[in-house]
């Protein structure tokens, strides 16, 4: 560590220390960017397939892989729809085809409404117009009461808080009675955590009623499109 | 007393980063809310001081005294960086329930702490075996907490293991009706269980020097002389 002090006596002035200081700071800079860009490209390709795999899974388990036959991950458009989705940036939709045929879509949204901040759900909608399923991609609510909205989480297994919307269409519900017993709806809320169950509800309703209002428009663009609100 | 068991010591009890350095609270309050994650954030903590430790012993003499500290941060966010990727990349399934502590464990003052009070100055044998030892510390401490906290909130013990073993499932300790008790689980509970642990740990500490005090007016010697104050 008496190095500097060694080199400071040897040769004057402190701008010199300044400039050698400087440039081991760059070194170790250059050195350790390098370390991380080189780990980068070393895993990208295993990170992003498991992100490939993961995100399978989790569409897994809105939609069964039973109901398509199509490349799902490939049949994508992208969507901007301001508000209803909840999401400002666009957002992937995916379509689900069985023998060409429109079965499902799969929309990610969020519910801006938790009790602490957003939700974000993965929602797969049937052509038909019933919701096949509702899942929590990410949340923060509060862990032990808020949190049963992630099945994972949730206290009871056999029959968790988030399939009760599975299956349901606004046939079944109407679009008025969509929302929580406490707000004279249709759904369970779990005591002292109403507001979890409130945002997830109402969100997933909201979603439902934009999907199939556009139902066939969405079918029908081609793949890697955009679909903005207002666009012909 | 040999050096290393000094070292190993001071870690896991008489230095320990939580109950006695108090330092490195901020991951320690937000995620100890249940056992399983408190024990996986405990466990990416302690590969990350090791190997901070380990680098910047194996580099301190190229790193100047005035701008040490940079370096060890860079060093210690490039290493962060680089497990994060390693695990995503090789572990993914571990890296699922671990991935999101591990960015976290740079906010944790701890792992600078260790570099610039231990690693600095010392061997590589000696401070990577300080990483461990800080590291172990800090793990049993927070899993304790969680344990707590999980049982007082909850009711439940290791809930959430399955997404470690997928086998496993958590137990349910009090009654299934038990309503929960919201504060545990918040960060006011987190402060109300670290002051309890601290109090713990110094009351066992006191017993230890009044009992060695009583030895010593009897005119014994004692035990050993690690026990110190």
């Amino acid at each position: 560590m008496s190095e500097p002090l060694e080199f400071a006596a040897r040769d004057s002035g402190p701008a010199r220390i300044a400039m050698r200081t400087a440039a081991i700071m760059l070194v170790f800079t250059l050195v350790f960017t390098a370390l991380m860009a080189g780990t980068y490209s070393a895993t990208a390709p295993l990170v992003a397939a498991s992100a490939k795999k993961e995100k399978l899974a989790l569409i897994g388990e809105v939609l069964p892989f039973a109901l398509y036959d199509n490349a799902l991950l490939d049949d994508w458009i992208e969507v901007l729809s301001g508000q209803e989705l909840g999401v400002n940036d666009a957002t992937r939709l995916y379509r689900a085809r069985r023998n060409g045929q429109p079965a499902a879509l799969v929309v990610e949204a969020a519910a801006a409404d938790g009790y602490s901040g957003r939700i974000g759900l993965l929602l797969a909608v049937k052509a038909s117009g019933e919701l096949l399923a509702v899942r929590v991609t990410e949340h923060k609510e509060t862990p032990g009461l808020g949190d049963y909205i992630n099945p994972r989480k949730d206290r009871n297994k056999s029959r968790p808080w988030i399939t009760q919307f599975s299956n349901l269409g606004f046939d079944s519900v109407p679009r008025e009675r969509w929302r929580v017993k406490k707000d004279g709806g249709h759904f369970d809320q779990r005591a002292g955590a109403t507001i979890s169950a409130r945002a997830v509800t109402n969100a997933s309703g909201r979603v439902l009623a934009w999907v199939m209002k556009r139902r066939d428009k969405l079918f029908d663009l081609p793949a890697h499109s955009r679909f903005e609100e207002g666009t012909p | 007393m040999s050096a290393y068991k000094e070292i190993a010591w001071n870690g896991i009890w008489k230095q320990n980063t939580i109950l006695v350095q108090v330092l490195g609270l901020c991951p320690l309050l937000a995620v100890s809310t249940n056992f399983v994650n408190a024990v996986s954030l405990g466990l990416a903590t302690v590969i990350v001081m090791l190997l901070s430790n380990l680098a910047i012993s194996a580099l301190r003499a190229l790193i100047p005294y005035e701008i040490r500290i940079p370096v060890f941060i860079l060093i210690i966010a490039a290493l962060v960086t680089v497990i994060d990727l390693a695990f995503n990349a090789f572990l993914h399934d571990l890296y699922l329930v671990l991935g999101i502590f591990i960015p976290l464990i740079v906010t944790n003052c701890i792992v600078l702490a260790r570099v610039e009070a231990f690693a600095a100055k010392n061997g590589l044998r000696a401070s990577t075996l300080d990483g461990l030892a800080m590291g172990v510390g800090f793990v049993w401490v927070i899993g304790l907490f969680g344990a707590v906290r999980e049982l007082i909130g909850q009711g439940t013990l290791f809930s959430g293991i399955e997404m470690i073993f997928p086998g496993l499932s958590g137990l349910q300790i009090l009654p299934l009706d038990y309503p929960g008790f919201l504060i545990a689980m918040l960060p006011p509970g987190a402060f109300f269980v670290l002051g309890l642990l601290i109090a713990g740990r110094n009351w066992l500490d006191a017993r230890a020097n009044q009992r060695l005090r009583d030895r010593r007016s009897h005119g014994q010697p004692p035990e050993t002389t690690s026990v110190a104050t």
